[in-house]
């Protein structure tokens, strides 16, 4: 009995979820992501390569690898790429120089090829659909998710632009206002909200395949080696059994 | 024909005589329990981060500016580069985890006692060399966690009064962590330490088959021969427990691959999500957590308040292990035979361990500091009441043979 | 502990099959190692087919590039440097290109190019004898090379002599004649080196 609570001690600590630096404590939304569908993944590639890669490069993916895990024809690969001289084998990589980015932008774009491994699909799907208007930020908008967002609301025409509501906590001079919802545009976009909400899903799981294409090679390879396994440890203990037969005490 | 070659080497290498010694006439006691598979299964990872170690190595970049999209590059563009590299990541914390379960079971059933010393003496020395090689492997992903916690680990020299800035800067090789360091932390880890610990688990084993194994009744079987001075308790290594831990090793891989296929960052305590981002010297993750496997005792290390006395602490949690065998006056070996006051101790001991490692992995609270520091005392508070206790001991009798 | 198993037909079977097993599992387990061996994403990348624009090439004039980490030699022949061929072949070790691994199908003919380019010689400036890199040598009868000479390859290591064809000449250490890279024409002017009639599809 002692020894199963300990086991379940040590499980319980490595299932503890790691704590990770809480930016901000706006709730995250589930983005839901699924890989196994393929059409969802190919329309994000399509969204990325059309509004995020023209400023991010994501140096660590080539396109043939993106049409060979989502089956993509060739037709359908080519759509994707930037230019007609673009090869395959390439990488995706912004056309903005890093000094042009620097000077105009502050800062240079990050790599979006590992961003989901590092902060989880749902943050990026949340971070993707709460942008709001905040006249004092640089570019005139915010982010729940990522106060002080160094980037402009690339999608503001897609999704319109929403409207924080803010709540005040404390008096006087310590007084804080803390972002609690936000609200629906005046003026919408030229997308409905599901619309935009599954483009961004879309793009979310692109993001995630893109940080790991592995992911596919786990799964698909995953069920055949636990079988395997299953069956070694089913013949060893069998094997086991019958040498033990010798053993009476 | 093959009989006539095996009979011409034998002549020349003592290979039946190493089989017959170790294997096919090694007695061992017939009551080994579960806690009995991690020593062969130990064995089993050591040799599995060896060769994947080599494979990761024909396509690693040990640079500052190339070692991190060379990782990425075996996740990506390296053939089966991913199953190799998450076998090498997955691989170093079932090591730890293997590793803590065997010391787990040494204490319960006394395995560090006479004349077992020094088969625990090896065994944490190489405990020791093995947080080595995990530290110094940790840095070659070369992303933020790597760096930092490199920088965190490494900055602890500098406590040492007197020379400590300048041991700090000699173990660097550089003002900050750098090219210089990676560079020689990638000789350490993939050449200098791995033949440490070759040859210390070479005197663990060499020891253990000096004595004999210990079993979870604590019975010396060697003390109880039949007339061909076989003991009467004991059954050859070779077949009996070569098809069980074959057994156990099936069921160790089946797990260690549903966390290969399907949990390989083991929700971050694996591959920490902030190492994902390249290294960046000019800026600090928000919340730097060691793996989980050093996590007690970085926990133990922020329960002192003063950085010296805490860096001590830290390192006199593992350096006290070596008295064990001699804080322990008690020559009842296995828990099963002790009193209920050793019993509640080796698991207060237990539970502080994995609770400072709970507490290792948080961001630092002052509810989590006064924890750690209660659970800090609890893990040496161990050491401690373990040499009072054994004193004048209460135990049940010991049976004659294995029960 | 007895000595004997109480079944032994029993005990050989399950030993048997987890030996086999056992044998099995290796065999899957080496693949990932084993397979890793092969060229990267990376290297097939870097290794991809080469577009190169010989519009601009004027005749009797040689171009390079770089191929899977090849030199590759595009030359514009002129009508002279063709008829040239045929004068030489009773020189040559490999006249007809009888070498299958030398070329691919569509050049096993005088020219070792495309019938419908004849004109153009696309060739692996690689040396086969120790694969050095020949330099292109067009003129006639140069001091050096001998009143014979009719223009072609001469590798500076060995002395290996090959015609513009890439043929290679009886009597030098190279063994075969040089070695035609699969190609094809997009268009007129852009060939794509190690480019196959799939790519015009």
């Amino acid at each position: 009995m002692i020894r199963i609570t300990f086991l379940l001690c040590l499980i319980g600590l490595l299932a503890a979820p790691n704590a990770k630096a809480a930016s901000s404590n706006y709730p995250l939304k589930d983005a839901e992501v699924d890989l196994g569908d393929k059409a969802s993944l190919y329309r994000g590639a399509q969204t990325f390569m059309d509004s995020c890669a023209s400023c991010h490069g994501a140096k660590m993916m080539r396109f043939g690898r993106i049409g060979d895990d989502l089956g993509l024809s060739e037709e359908q690969l080519a759509v994707l790429l930037p230019e007609e001289l673009t090869k395959p084998g390439d990488v995706i990589e912004t056309n903005m120089p890093a000094e042009y980015a620097q000077r105009t932008f502050g800062i240079v774009p990050p790599d979006l090829t590992l961003t989901a491994r590092v902060n989880g699909g749902d943050w990026l799907y949340t971070y993707l659909t709460t942008f709001y208007a905040d006249p004092d930020a640089l570019w005139g908008v915010n982010n729940a998710v990522f106060p002080d967002v160094g980037m402009p609301h690339v999608l503001a025409a897609e999704q319109g632009l929403f409207q924080p509501v803010y709540e005040t906590e404390g008096e006087g001079e310590n007084a804080k206002r803390r972002l609690v919802g936000l609200e629906s545009p005046e003026r919408p976009g030229t997308l409905s909200e599901e619309e935009f909400e599954q483009k961004m899903r879309d793009l979310t799981a692109f993001m995630v395949y893109m940080a790991e294409p592995a992911a596919l090679l786990r799964a698909h390879y995953g069920p055949y080696v636990l079988v395997f396994l299953f069956i070694f440890t089913l013949v060893m203990y069998l094997l086991k059994k019958e040498y033990w037969r010798d053993i009476k005490h | 024909m093959i009989k006539d070659l095996g009979k011409w080497v034998d002549d020349r290498l003592p290979v039946s005589r190493f089989w017959n010694a170790h294997l096919a006439k090694y007695y061992v006691p017939h009551n080994f329990n579960f806690w009995y598979y991690f020593g062969s299964l130990l064995l089993v990872v050591f040799v599995l981060q060896i060769v994947t170690g080599i494979w990761l190595t024909m396509s690693y970049k040990p640079s500052a500016e190339n070692a991190f999209a060379s990782v990425e590059y075996i996740m990506r563009d390296v053939e089966w580069g991913w199953l190799l590299r998450y076998m090498h990541s997955t691989g170093a914390s079932f090591f730890f985890i293997a590793v803590y379960l065997h010391i787990f079971r040494g204490m319960m059933y006394g395995s560090y006692k006479k004349p077992r010393e020094l088969i625990w003496i090896f065994g944490v020395l190489i405990l020791l060399v093995l947080m080595a090689e995990a530290f110094m492997g940790y840095l070659l992903p070369w992303g933020q966690m790597s760096y930092w916690g490199a920088q965190v680990i490494i900055s602890l020299f500098s406590s040492v009064p007197v020379i400590g800035p300048d041991l700090a800067l000699w173990v660097r090789g550089d003002y900050v962590v750098s090219d210089a360091t990676l560079n020689r932390f990638f000789a350490l880890h993939v050449i200098a330490l791995p033949l440490v610990l070759l040859f210390l688990i070479g005197g663990h084993i060499m020891a253990l088959h000096e004595v004999g194994s210990n079993n979870p009744d604590g019975v010396e079987i060697k003390e109880n021969k039949d007339n061909t001075g076989k003991p009467v308790d004991g059954i050859p290594f070779h077949p009996y427990y070569t098809v069980k831990d074959l057994f156990g090793l099936g069921v160790f891989m089946f797990i260690f691959a549903v966390v290969l296929f399907y949990w390989p960052d083991g929700g971050g305590l694996f591959l920490e999500h902030p190492n994902f981002t390249p290294a960046d010297p000019l800026k600090t993750p928000e919340h730097i957590a060691p793996v989980w496997y050093f996590a007690p005792h970085y926990a133990i290390l922020r329960a002192i308040p003063d950085k010296f006395l805490g860096v001590v602490a830290m390192v006199a949690a593992i350096l006290i292990l070596f008295v064990l065998p001699w804080l322990d006056r008690n020559r009842t070996r296995s828990i099963r035979y002790r009193s209920t006051a050793f019993k509640v101790n080796l698991f207060a001991f237990a539970a502080a361990f994995i609770g400072l490692g709970y507490l290792g992995t948080q961001a630092p609270t002052a509810l989590g500091t006064l924890a750690s520091q209660i659970l800090s005392a609890v893990y040496f508070g161990f050491f401690v009441a373990v040499f009072f206790i054994s004193r004048r001991e209460r135990t049940q009798p010991v049976p004659e043979r294995l029960q | 502990m007895a000595d004997s198993p109480s079944n032994p037909a029993r005990r050989r079977f399950l030993t048997g099959a987890a030996t086999a097993v056992g044998a099995v599992g290796v065999g899957f387990a080496a693949v990932p190692f084993l397979s890793s061996f092969q060229p990267s994403a990376k290297a097939q990348a870097a290794g991809a087919p080469v577009d190169m624009n010989i519009g601009k090439l004027a005749p009797g004039q040689m171009t390079t590039v770089a191929w899977r980490g090849k030199p590759v030699y595009v030359v514009n022949r002129t009508d002279r440097m063709l008829d040239s061929l045929s004068e030489i072949e009773d020189r040559l070790s490999d006249p007809h290109s009888k070498v299958a691994s030398q070329q691919p199908e569509f050049a096993t003919n005088l020219y070792r190019a495309r019938k419908e380019h004849e004109r153009y010689l696309v060739i692996v400036g690689l040396c086969t004898h120790l694969g050095c890199a020949p330099t292109y040598r067009p003129e006639v009868a140069p001091d050096d090379l001998g009143d014979d000479w009719r223009g072609g390859f001469f590798c500076p290591c060995h002395g290996s002599k090959f015609d513009l064809s890439g043929r290679v000449y009886k009597g030098v250490p190279a063994p075969t004649n040089l070695v035609v890279p699969q190609y094809v024409y997009i268009t007129d002017e852009i060939i794509r080196v190690g480019g196959t009639e799939e790519d015009l599809a």
